[in-house]
């Protein structure tokens, strides 16, 4: 059958700069270049470029960069070059399509229709390099009230479990098969480093990372790989995870290709087959068998740790939030639609869940409408791009966020969207040896120190421009953000004025 | 129109000034006076009161409504509501002085000293002080053109728009005697003109003087309203009033405590203390943390204990203290304390982040031999999570 699909980029080669080394040949394992003796030059298979970009940065001589494919559309907004090319695709295989990171599609981003605040005159701005400028912050559940012995200076009974960020970030889940373990390195040494917390994923703990157990935070999902009671008492909090943003109501699917000798250890699974998770957790049907399981969790971990409850934002977030909270977590973690994964069916990541933004400000609101958003801890993710969106994220609530793909990036992830393949050409979602070989853990955890030491740094002045020298001010402080270009019914589920109001 | 102090945030600038005689002695009103009008200049005419407590000595188990009406009708919906909830001992017009010519437009101003109908009060989960406390939040928000500017027991809020000199000799407050005396003269940014937004703010015995603009204003709003409070004049000194009465008579921390909790330590300085003081601090830190309070502030806090004046973390505004005797004395600037009492000693400007309490003497022996252990009020308002799941959508969980 002939195959309709057509190339989606155009590698461009600089003749005059293309001294035929060879580097991008070898950078590249998705086969696209060779250098051609015969020829005396270097082609390329344009059809199976992703763009990942890599050969674009090792070139020595700067001679390559990637381009879309030329071809136009037929001009309609309606059937467009991408509708008509899933068409040929799935007329090819019959398959379902995968992809993979964060939605990609035009939908509104709220973050960039919210500006901050700052003071002028009638109170001063607070200038982090001359004042202390705090952004440490506990996540866990708490008492309304605290029974305190003022002269003793003792507590009784002691608060719940809590887990210390000393920067309001962490990594979001991402598991060891979908991601590399020097990935996963890369992110438990700066997560060491920071003074905050890497999350496992759902494959489980490697026994080379239980060193950084301090710094975990360990998942359950539904497929439960790696479960065991060592893996929930080796981090620092449990995370059930219910649902991920890119996929709300699906499961997961880990290609047996990708299960190898390590993987396979870590998942407690037979090499090579494929890690499937379900849809649901099957033990959970209701919200009452939540709460059984974040019970039986605490039990197993002797009320020692907090656990977290990680849902998408759907339609229905807050009120589902709430029972969440009622079910017994500590903290409540909401990953908006924008969210990356490794793979997930393009129609149900392009099309499924609702932003983050909106999501975070019903549940606070709920929480709040409900008298309990203080007795528990919320986290926020699916999409932050930079500390300004964190700044944005906590004042509409939030404790503190998640990145994921933010920190991919840093390691050298260029969103080129084919995690799924396992190829990855930055070492960072794939196993092939040869490729996680080029992600250096050291480097890479200092690329990610150097980037949260940066949004830190950023967060203070910004939230010093307000006159706010803790970041327990900014949390739910909403008077800082003023709407621009949002119509009165998203002002108003976003809690926040327009500016000039 | 302009809108109305509630309807719109409005930030100010101010000038504060407190004395008070720790042994219980009463004076009256012309040294508060004076220490207020030496900082003229902190002040823009736009908003002057004062708070005194022990002015009412025949009615001291009363609850003393200090009542601003715009309008005839007003006085007669809130009379009928404080009839029908409360037991009126007496009622009268606060007597003013209107030859003050620069008090414009004055509303009718009343005085009640109320207890609870005990059968109303007995249908309510209640106890008296929360009941009286509804029913000061029920005319100000439900009753238009009613305003409650005090409702403690042997105390009253002096108030209104003008300069605090002005506001004082327009209510006589020499005419009064007592041992604790607050007042405020404010440098709003916008005009209200609404006799209600001038300071002090007062709720149950609480009065707050506060002289800054708190930046965590909307986090201590969302907070103090999980637990029923209602912030509807969107000011930095009715949230923090609310803050105090939360911790100190829901949460039942002594004053100091409260303030403490506002104030908290620092991350660093808590990383350096002991480990079992670093705990301490630190669960403090966690579970109140949306009870700190951000940016400049310096207040005076006036309650039937005494004073307590406490300063923003980084000291960003000015407050000095000096005592004579018996006598403190707390004003934003030096000056002002140095007019009424030349021999003040002791004269210091106050930490930031550090409570400075100072309590009647009787007081102070009766908490020294109290429990120090906080005995929280039950509540039966929202926050309890032992409840049922519940949900209010159709598709609840």
């Amino acid at each position: 059958m002939l195959d309709y699909v057509l190339p989606r980029y155009r590698v461009l080669r600089d003749k005059d700069e293309c001294i035929q080394c060879g580097v991008c040949e070898r950078s590249c394992s998705n086969g696209v270049h060779h250098v051609d003796t015969d020829l005396g030059r270097v082609t390329a298979d344009h059809s199976k470029c992703v763009n990942c970009q890599r050969c674009v940065v090792m070139c020595p001589t700067q001679a390559i960069a990637i381009s879309k494919w030329p071809q136009v559309g037929n001009g309609t907004n309606n059937w467009t070059l991408e509708n008509m090319q899933d068409i040929a695709k799935q007329a090819q295989t019959g398959a379902v399509l995968l992809a993979s990171m964060g939605n990609p599609k035009p939908y509104p981003i709220y973050w960039d229709h919210l500006l901050l605040n700052a003071s002028q005159v009638t109170n001063p701005s607070i200038d982090p390099l001359r004042e202390p400028m705090e952004t440490r912050v506990f996540l866990g559940s708490r008492p309304n009230v605290l029974k305190v012995n003022e002269r003793e200076h003792t507590i009784s009974p002691k608060i719940p479990p809590q887990i210390k960020l000393d920067v309001p970030v962490m990594f979001g889940a991402m598991s060891f098969g979908a991601i590399s373990l020097n990935a996963q390195k890369s992110l438990a040494m700066a997560a060491e480093e920071l003074g905050t917390y890497f999350n496992t994923g759902e494959g489980g703990l490697h026994k080379d990372l239980e060193r950084y157990g301090k710094n975990c935070i360990v998942q359950v999902a539904s497929g439960r790989f790696g479960v065991d009671p060592h893996y929930l008492n080796a981090g620092a909090a449990i995370e059930i995870k219910i649902g991920q943003g890119a996929k709300p109501g699906i499961g997961g699917h880990l290609p047996g290709t990708k299960v190898n000798e390590e993987v396979s250890r870590t998942r407690m699974i037979p090499e090579g087959t494929d890690a499937i998770s379900p849809a649901p957790h099957h033990d959970i049907y209701s919200i009452e068998d939540l709460r059984q399981l974040i019970f039986s969790i605490k039990e197993a971990t002797r009320y020692t740790k907090p656990v977290a409850v990680k849902i998408a934002a759907v339609h229905n977030v807050a009120a589902i939030a709430s029972g969440i909270a009622r079910a017994g977590a500590d903290i409540i973690v909401v990953d908006g639609f924008r969210g990356g994964t490794g793979a997930a069916p393009k129609r149900t990541r392009d099309n499924v869940g609702i932003p983050i933004e909106l999501a975070l400000a019903a549940v606070d609101a709920r929480l709040h409408d409900e008298g309990i958003r203080s007795m528990v801890s919320v986290v926020a993710s699916g999409s932050i791009r930079s500390s300004a969106d964190i700044v944005r994220a906590i004042a509409l609530g939030a404790d503190a966020v998640y990145i994921g793909s933010a920190a991919l990036i840093a390691l050298g992830c260029h969103q080129c969207q084919d995690c799924g393949s396992g190829k990855c050409n930055w070492g960072i979602a794939t196993q092939k040896p040869d490729l996680t070989r080029r992600l250096n853990p050291e480097i890479g955890a200092q690329r990610v120190v150097n980037l949260i030491r940066g949004w830190n740094r950023e967060i203070q002045e910004m939230i010093g421009g307000m006159g706010i020298n803790a970041i327990d001010s900014l949390r739910g402080n909403r008077l800082m953000l003023r709407g621009v270009g949002l119509n009165e019914k998203e002002l108003e589920i976003l809690g926040v004025k327009y500016a000039g109001e | 129109m302009v809108p109305r102090e509630g309807d719109v945030r409005i930030p100010s600038g101010c000038a504060i000034s407190g004395i008070m005689d720790r042994s219980g002695t009463r004076h009256d009103g012309t040294d508060i006076l004076k220490s207020i009008a030496l900082m003229h200049d902190r002040s823009n005419g736009l908003g002057g009161g004062f708070a005194a407590y022990g002015i009412y000595p025949d009615y001291h188990d009363f609850y003393a409504f200090h009542v601003f009406y715009d309008t005839r009708e007003a006085r007669s919906e809130t009379e009928s509501f404080l009839n029908d909830c409360f037991l009126c001992e007496k009622q009268e017009r606060i007597p003013t002085d209107e030859t003050v010519r620069s008090i414009k437009n004055p509303p009718r101003i009343w005085r009640y000293f109320l207890q609870p109908n005990p059968h109303k009060l007995a249908a309510t989960e209640y106890d008296e002080a929360e009941f009286t406390m509804k029913a000061v939040f029920y005319i100000n928000s439900q009753i238009k053109g009613a305003f409650v500017a005090s409702s403690g027991k042997d105390m009253g809020a002096f108030k209104g728009v003008g300069y605090p000199e002005d506001i004082g000799e327009f209510y006589r407050i020499q005419d009064y005697k007592a041992w604790l005396w607050t007042a405020h003269g404010r440098f709003p940014t916008n005009t209200p003109g609404w006799w209600g937004g001038a300071h002090p703010f007062t709720l149950l015995n609480w009065s707050i003087v506060h002289n800054g603009e708190i930046s965590s204003y909307d986090t201590n709003r969302r907070y103090v309203e999980q637990f029923g409070y209602e912030c509807t004049l969107q000011t930095d000194t009715e949230v923090i009033t609310y803050l105090f009465d939360l911790l100190a008579r829901r949460h039942g921390f002594s004053q100091e405590m409260a303030a403490h909790i506002m104030t908290a330590p620092s991350w660093d300085d808590i990383d350096r203390m002991d480990p079992q003081q670093s705990a301490y601090e630190t669960a403090l830190r966690v579970v109140y943390s949306s009870a700190l309070v951000n940016g400049p502030f310096s207040i005076i806090l006036g309650s039937e204990e005494g004073m307590l004046a406490l300063n923003d973390r980084l000291k960003l505004r000015a407050l000095m203290a000096a005592e004579k005797g018996s006598m403190v004395y707390l004003a934003s600037e030096q000056a002002a304390i140095s007019v009424v009492c030349p021999d003040a000693e002791n004269m210091r400007s106050l930490d930031g982040g550090v409570p400075f309490v100072v309590q009647l003497d009787e007081v102070a022996e009766r908490k020294a031999k109290e429990s120090p252990v906080n005995e929280p009020v039950p509540s039966k308002l929202k926050g309890s999570r032992t409840t049922a799941p519940v949900s209010t959508d159709r598709r609840g969980v």
